[in-house]
């Protein structure tokens, strides 16, 4: 019965008694399947994935084939779609290619920061006091920073490439991940249920494997989710800057930097890239809004 | 108050503190030996530790921070490679053209993402809350110098009506405002980097505003017959350290971003040349631009807590 006092009151009466017992994971997945908008920007959000696997698939062309005749011709020349770059590669095979490395630079950092950021909030929150005032105030410092201002300063001090720009990004992610994990275990860390289970005997790594991670890994996640939209954007900025990607990988951010010197000569093809990043970026954030709302046990 | 502006003001210490190492630690994470770029190709063992020993690279790092802090305390942030100027200057000229543009950019951004959000805030549900709620979705996932590349291509490439770059027709030593040939070209790069905030000021003015609202005292005020106009105006009065708090962090995401969008425009402020700085590997502008933009950031972040205990006393006494 405490399963389904934290539904809506339209869902308990919509149901039969017999269905009522929901758990939470099914509370999460029903909202998810009645959520239109979650759902609409969730298979786009899929279909850009898939289109990264199966690129050598979809793409017309190579995207590393340079020509020279056919630098910078417009949409629909000889098969090339959406023309060609300023190399004369093709720009539609390049934009299919791009997915994969802003996917990646959008994945991987968040990956990475939620796993240190998280161990250390956790480690943080748990053990409180002195342990907890040296991670925090470190990672105060870092706050001191404006996020993009950071991601630059620490890829432009290592040098371009996109291993470097993940760590980047990855440093930049840390302290707010952390932030998220310590707050979230100082809440759980003083309730009762915790001075229970010590009472009967539990370890520290137990406590903290079976109580403190299952509510903690929410909020976290959910953070996480919504930083890999912020992951992008910072990279493809980053490529934008000549700090991310290397040419001649296919990358967005790349892309936008080159072409935007033949502004004049294929304002339209200039503009793609970037809208590729927007629409990718957008459909990351709304789908995060949308699980957010779903695993909100106050709802 | 007195006491709280000094808690606040010594608190900050230890954080600019912090600041100053990871900056310091910039030179470090650069890939080879520091020196590598003063150093001839040719020079043989004895010279590179001659030189070693006199940029004081052969001594303890804490040392060698100490030093470089007390260089920096009096102004001294090294010399350019690229240019052979000293990096404060070269700093404080680009940042006086950062400022030319932010100074306009920030009360536009400001005033416009508040406005909107209060208007929201008044009217939930209706279609100007809807608005500001798509507006905010979109500003958060819009690549911002994208934006300016766009805003260029439809005002600079397809209608000709404003300049695409730079920084006025005779360069940026000659820059007036007061010009109109001049003054056309600051128009793109304003209107691009005061729209990044405004999305999220919007959202959060929105929620303060609608949570503020919904607070008891405000049927007070409405039962004792005060005017709509007056309810409102102590709205947002008591919504205002929230949307204070916001507009500290944007501030620095606008002088962040300013990297990005002086390189669309080519506007030679600190971003463009902090970009510059990347490309020709300058490790000395980088760190001396890094350091000024993040201490400005520290600063805007303490005026913003002690503007929000001025507002509402009560974040003094917690």
């Amino acid at each position: 019965m405490s399963q389904t006092a934290a539904l809506p009151a339209t869902f308990a009466d919509e149901t039969s008694p017999a269905e009522r017992v929901r758990g939470y994971w099914g509370t999460v997945g029903y909202r998810l399947r009645h959520d239109p908008v979650t759902l609409f920007f969730g298979a786009i959000v899929l279909l850009i994935v898939l289109m990264a696997i199966f690129a050598p698939l979809l793409a017309p062309f190579d995207p590393y084939k340079e020509s020279v005749v056919l630098r910078l011709k417009p949409w629909g020349y000889r098969g090339h779609t959406l023309g060609t770059d300023e190399l004369g590669r093709d720009l539609l095979s390049r934009l299919i290619y791009g997915a994969r490395s802003s996917l990646l630079m959008g994945l991987v950092p968040v990956a990475i920061a939620t796993f240190l950021g998280g161990t250390l909030g956790v480690i943080g929150g748990y053990a409180g006091r002195r342990v907890n005032a040296v991670i925090m105030r470190t990672m105060d410092v870092f706050y001191a920073f404006p996020s993009v201002l950071l991601a630059v300063a620490i890829s432009g001090a290592m040098g371009g490439g996109m291993v470097n720009g993940m760590t980047a990004l990855a440093l930049v992610f840390i302290p707010a991940m952390c932030r998220v994990a310590e707050t979230a275990t100082a809440q759980v860390r003083s309730l009762d249920f915790i001075e229970a289970a010590r009472a009967t005997g539990a370890g520290t790594l137990t406590i903290v494997r079976y109580h403190v991670l299952g509510n903690v890994l929410g909020p976290v996640f959910i953070y996480a989710s919504s930083l890999v939209s912020v992951s992008i954007l910072l990279a493809s900025g980053l490529s934008f800057l000549g700090l991310g990607v290397k040419p001649p990988t296919p990358d967005w951010g790349l892309m936008l930097s080159t072409l935007r010197q033949s502004i004049y000569v294929v304002p339209l093809s200039c503009a793609l890239p970037g809208a590729a990043i927007f629409v990718t970026s957008i459909c990351f954030n709304l789908v995060s809004d949308g699980i957010r709302s779903a695993m909100d046990v106050r709802l | 108050m007195l006491a709280y502006i000094m808690r606040r003001m010594l608190l900050a210490i230890p954080i600019a503190f912090g600041v100053s190492v990871v900056c310091f630690s910039l030179v470090y994470l650069a890939p080879g030996d520091p020196l590598s770029v003063i150093l001839p190709a040719d020079a043989t063992q004895e010279m590179v530790a001659q030189i070693r020993h006199a940029y004081g690279f052969d001594r303890p790092l804490p040392v060698q921070y100490l030093f470089w802090l007390g260089h920096v305390l009096t102004g001294d942030f090294g010399m350019s490679i690229a240019t052979r100027r000293p990096v404060i200057l070269e700093v404080t000229g680009a940042l006086s053209n950062t400022f030319m543009l932010t100074s306009f950019a920030v009360p536009l951004a400001f005033g416009l993402g508040y406005a909107m959000g209060a208007l929201a805030g008044c009217f939930p549900g209706r279609a100007v809350d809807r608005l500001v709620t798509g507006a905010a979705v979109v500003g958060v996932s819009l690549p911002n110098y994208w934006l300016g590349i766009v805003l260029v291509i439809i005002f600079a490439v397809e209608f000709m009506a404003l300049p695409a770059t730079g920084m006025g027709p005779k360069g940026s030593a000659q820059f007036s405002l007061l010009r109109w040939s001049d003054a056309q070209y600051m128009i793109l790069p304003v209107v691009t980097l005061a729209l990044i905030p405004v999305g999220i000021i919007a959202r959060t003015t929105r929620a303060a505003v609608a949570e503020v609202l919904n607070l008891d005292f405000v049927t007070t005020l409405r039962a004792k017959g005060l005017s709509e106009i007056a309810v409102i105006r102590h709205v947002l009065k008591n919504s205002a350290p929230q949307v204070l708090a916001v507009m500290g962090l944007q501030f620095g995401y606008l002088m962040g971003g300013s990297i990005l969008i002086e390189t669309v425009f080519t506007w030679p402020g600190s971003g463009f040349m902090l970009s510059k700085a990347i490309i020709n590997r300058d490790i000395p502008v980088l760190q001396g631009t890094i350091l000024f933009l993040s201490m400005i950031f520290v600063a805007t972040n303490l005026v913003v807590d002690l503007l929000q205990s001025m507002i509402d006393p009560r974040i003094r006494r917690s």
